[in-house]
């Protein structure tokens, strides 16, 4: 008989308009990395929040080392050694790193804190398991790799042996995950039983014994890892073979779009400029790619390009007008749409419904207002074609309170509002972010379109293999500057790697950096 | 067939405000058979349990449930003067709960409404004692005073990130004393009428300040219980109320003021103007107050009293109450503030000599309190509404 630490069997779990889990039934083993695979809403966040005691099966049984346990909430599951990172991070902003792991797991001698001795066995942890954090950097500061490895070390310091990972690795740059597996790796050996929720096929080939998979709901199989495909797993959990390859013709640049000269952004976690003096031109119909290791500028810049941000100093020039220091507003009339990183934070207004999160960034426009009245038909209808265009799964269409979505299909929403606005520069973070492979293979053939019809492209991805596919030039940012530009075609992954870290640099662009920094001191 | 479940969801919350509000009665009731029982049992004569119930009921219970309907029975009101002073109060009560429950709708906290509802008291009788204008011209000034208080705390919230909740508690004190000190002027104010050491009566200053009643030839009921002080006020709040509503609700204005409550970052992304947003919203906060204020020193009953009024108006507090009732939906609010208006009314007509008059406040008190637990109970309900319907359906689409 085999070893199961944790079974779940034949649960059921509905939510208002929705079955997300029907009879599914989940056997963990002791010491095994088991990955969970499926689409976009397919239930698997749902199934986990379920054992973590987050939410109550309708039916169903859950057993810990063969017993059958009730799990109410989420002090049941630590009772049972269960930890759980979720999806999108459960921190709180205003502590330090040190507050929130010890959080609801204070030790306290006469009430008073015990402090010291959280920080010991935190740092003891961290240097055991190689994860790096500040114990005293506010989470609100710190990047979200590192808010990761803070989730884990809450789940550490709680004496967790059964982890669940939703989508830990969606956040991360390539040596991150690298980084993460390796940490995986370590915790299986010491008999941790792991649960891991993936869209990357490479991960779960990487790194997991076995792979689970769902589809709307339901159990679809079990497979061990080594006896498996990538393409077996794609066909399991979409139901169809996809496409893993991008097929784009060649890239007709048109006029200068956007033209960013001399741009530098303040950094808001230390003194130095996150932005140091970037240049770079945008064309009509290609599509640029800004690559570089998280923390590197990437994100600031784009802030500053959206207008969420003040840049200190250059220029940023929209189809020939200056942008600099308009307001948001402004720039999304001229033109630009912008896919945002943080969906929760910038992307969604969460508690309203899907219908108005769709007209988002259109509510004003006579299409949808008259008189100030919003044409709440209009609103709904046009919900409803995003909706089926970009096949956005949710409880209720268009009624659908944001929060309540998947992740990945609120995520297929805001790529969907954006892309439909057709606008002369689309700035797109990370669009593919928690999707799973169906639904990035349509996004990807979108953006192309996109691009085709003229659209100049401005992404920034964390994902070498998106950057080789969909860019037609990449520019590589290190510490703020743009250390190279290369055509996709005629670069190697080894090579952007050594530029993203800094070990080599081009010429060109440190000269035309260094030609922008006179222009501004000219100025 | 989705919009069902909207309706359904509004249902529930209307359905936990009702039981909110019969628990509050019910403790209410207890109390008065306590205070009752304690009374019978201090006279050490003999007295049946059926005596401590029907005392409690009959010079208690009863009177607070009858509130202007008191001493008329459940006869139709003929002439009941209190009948027209509690519509009197729902004016004002319905403009503050409207003033919380738009702020709140837009994620602000507004506990100054004490505050604007003073210097709209201001605006109003300035306008009406100094200046002379006729009551439309009052009602206006009572709306910018009103304003103009709200939105300083909007404007720092908005432009210094300064919590509106530190801000406007300030600014009531400041504007309670302010305006005590203006209307007061030493005892040579204008306003001030140093016989009464009260301001002065609109009677007898400037008739045409104060709002018109429905009075005519009083030969109908409707004449008759709309006669001053219960005035035409009544009918501008509610119309306001529906207003508001519409705003919220239609508009693109209150999408965008939503949308901020909701998330400001979410908000600043689609390219809405958050600071501007934050201080209009307080300031149409502020105004609604403000016009509470006209709205009841106009009918010309109540006096300011200058030297004495050291505590913040309560209105603005009840304000808070009555819009948490309603869950801060502005058409709700009417009847929170029916309901409030209603047991405070009865609330003083209770045997003084047996119970206090507080246990009102205790009642309404009560009530706020569970309308904190209201959404656990509207949550458990439609969990449990919501499991019983879907199965079977469920099973038939599979
Ligand atoms: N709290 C909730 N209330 C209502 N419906 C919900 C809730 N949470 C999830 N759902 C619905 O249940 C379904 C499954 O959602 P779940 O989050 O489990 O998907 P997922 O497999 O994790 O997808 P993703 O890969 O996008 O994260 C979705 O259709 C979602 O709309
Ligand atoms: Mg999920």
């Amino acid at each position: 008989m085999d070893d199961y630490v944790i079974e779940m069997l034949h649960i059921t779990k509905t939510f208002p308009g929705i079955r997300a889990n029907d009879d599914v039934t989940l056997q963990l083993k002791r010491g095994e990395i088991h990955a969970l695979l499926g689409e976009n809403g397919a239930g698997k966040s749902t199934l986990m929040s379920v054992l973590f005691g987050l939410y109550q099966p309708d039916s169903g049984e859950i057993r810990k080392d063969g017993k059958t346990v009730h799990i109410k909430d989420p002090n049941d599951a630590n009772a049972l050694h269960i930890g759980m990172v979720h999806q999108h991070f459960k921190l709180v902003d205003v502590f330090s790193v040190l507050d929130n792991i010890i959080l609801g797991a204070e030790t306290t001698k006469y009430g008073l804190l015990k402090k010291d001795e959280a920080r010991r066995k935190v740092m003891e942890l961290s240097q055991r398991y190689g994860l790096m954090v500040d114990p005293d950097a506010l989470v609100e500061d710190i990047s979200v790799g590192m808010q990761q490895r803070v989730e884990i070390l809450k789940m550490l310091y709680r004496d967790n042996d059964i982890l669940i990972l939703d989508e830990p690795t969606a956040v991360l740059t390539p040596q991150e995950i690298d980084e993460l597996m390796e940490i995986m790796r370590g915790f299986a050996r010491e008999g941790k039983s792991i649960l891991f929720i993936t869209h990357k096929l490479n991960e779960i080939m990487a790194v997991s014994d076995r792979c689970s998979v769902l589809r709307k709901g339901k159990y679809i199989g079990t497979v061990e890892t080594k006896d498996t495909t990538k393409e077996e797993l794609s066909r399991m959990m979409v139901g169809r073979d996809v496409s893993f390859t991008v097929d784009k013709a060649p890239c007709k640049p048109g006029d200068t779009v956007l033209s960013v000269q001399g741009l530098t952004v303040p950094s808001k976690l230390h003194s130095n400029n996150a932005v140091k003096g970037v240049s770079f031109d945008v064309h009509a119909g290609e599509i640029v790619c800004l690559a570089g290791i998280e923390g590197n500028g990437q994100s600031d810049l784009v802030l500053a390009l959206t207008g969420l941000e003040k840049a200190s100093a250059g220029k940023i020039e929209f189809c020939g007008k200056d942008i600099t220091h308009s307001p948001i507003r402004k720039r999304a009339l001229a033109g630009m749409s912008h896919i945002p990183e943080d969906r929760h934070k910038h992307g969604l207004v969460l508690d309203y419904s899907l219908e108005n999160n769709m007209s988002l960034q259109r509510y004003f426009e006579p299409e949808f207002e008259s008189l100030g009245f919003i044409k709440q038909k209009k609103v709904h209808s046009y919900a409803e074609k995003l909706i089926s265009e970009y096949d956005v799964r949710s409880a209720e269409g268009p009624y659908t309170i944001a929060r309540a979505m998947s992740g990945g299909n609120q995520q297929k929403a805001i790529v969907g509002r954006e892309l439909d606005r057709r606008t002369k520069l689309l700035v797109a973070v990370q669009p593919t972010r928690g999707l799973d492979v169906g639904a990035i293979e349509s996004i990807h053939k979108e953006i192309i379109a996109a691009r085709d019809a003229g659209t100049a492209v401005l992404l920034m991805s964390l994902e070498l293999e998106e950057v080789m596919s969909l860019s037609d030039r990449i520019l590589v940012m290190y510490e703020g500057e743009i250390v190279g530009e290369f055509d996709p075609q005629k670069v190697t992954v080894q090579e952007l790697g050594l530029y993203m870290a800094g070990a080599a640099r081009q010429d060109i662009s440190a000269a035309s950096d260094a030609a922008a920094r006179g222009g501004i001191a000219n100025a | 067939m989705l919009n069902k479940r909207r309706f359904i969801q509004g249902l529930f919350t209307l359905v936990s405000a009702i039981i909110c509000v019969l628990i509050g009665l019910a403790l209410g009731f207890i109390i008065l058979v306590v205070f009752s029982w304690s009374s019978y049992s201090s006279k050490g004569v003999p007295y049946t349990v059926g005596q401590v119930f029907s005392t409690a009921w009959e010079q208690g219970f009863k009177r607070i449930l009858l509130g202007g309907f008191y001493n008329l029975g459940w006869k139709i009101p003929t002439r009941s003067l209190l009948l027209r002073s509690e519509i009197c109060r729902i004016a004002p009560l319905l403009m503050c709960g409207l003033s919380v429950g738009f702020a709140f709708k837009t994620g602000l906290f507004n506990i100054g409404a004490a505050g604007q509802y003073t210097l709209g008291a201001y605006g109003a009788l300035m306008c009406a004692l100094i200046l002379k204008l006729p009551w439309w011209a009052c009602l206006l000034a009572s709306v910018l005073f009103g304003a103009v208080w709200g939105a300083i705390p909007g404007f720092f919230k908005a432009y210094f990130n300064i919590n509106e909740v530190i801000t406007s508690i300030m600014f009531n004190w400041i504007g309670l004393y302010g305006v005590n000190t203006l209307m007061y002027g030493n005892g040579k104010s204008v306003m001030y009428n140093a016989n009464e050491s009260k301001v002065w009566k609109l009677v007898n200053k400037n008739a045409s300040a104060i709002i018109p009643d429905m009075k005519g030839d009083g030969s109908t009921l409707f004449n008759k219980v709309f006669t001053n002080p219960s005035t035409i006020a009544v009918f501008i709040a509610i119309a306001v109320a529906i207003v508001l509503y519409v705003v919220l609700n239609k508009t693109v204005f209150g999408y965008e003021l939503k949308a901020c409550g909701y998330s400001k970052t979410a908000a600043k992304y689609a390219g809405i103007n958050e600071k501007r947003n934050i201080i209009l919203a307080m300031a149409i906060a502020g105004a609604l107050a403000g016009l509470g204020a006209g709205l009841f020193y106009l009918t010309g009953t109540e006096q300011w009293n200058p030297q004495e009024n050291t505590a913040l108006p309560a209105m603005g507090f009840d304000g808070i109450s009555v819009a948490l009732l309603a869950s801060s939906n502005p058409i709700g609010t009417i009847f929170s503030a029916i309901f409030k208006a209603h047991i405070a009314t009865g609330g003083p007509k209770m045997e003084k000599t047996l119970f206090p008059s507080e246990i009102a406040d205790v009642i309404s008190g009560t009530i706020i309190y569970l309308c904190a637990f209201m959404l656990l109970f509207k949550n458990k309900l439609a969990a449990r509404v919501f499991r019983r319907s879907r199965k079977p359906e469920g099973e038939i689409k599979k």
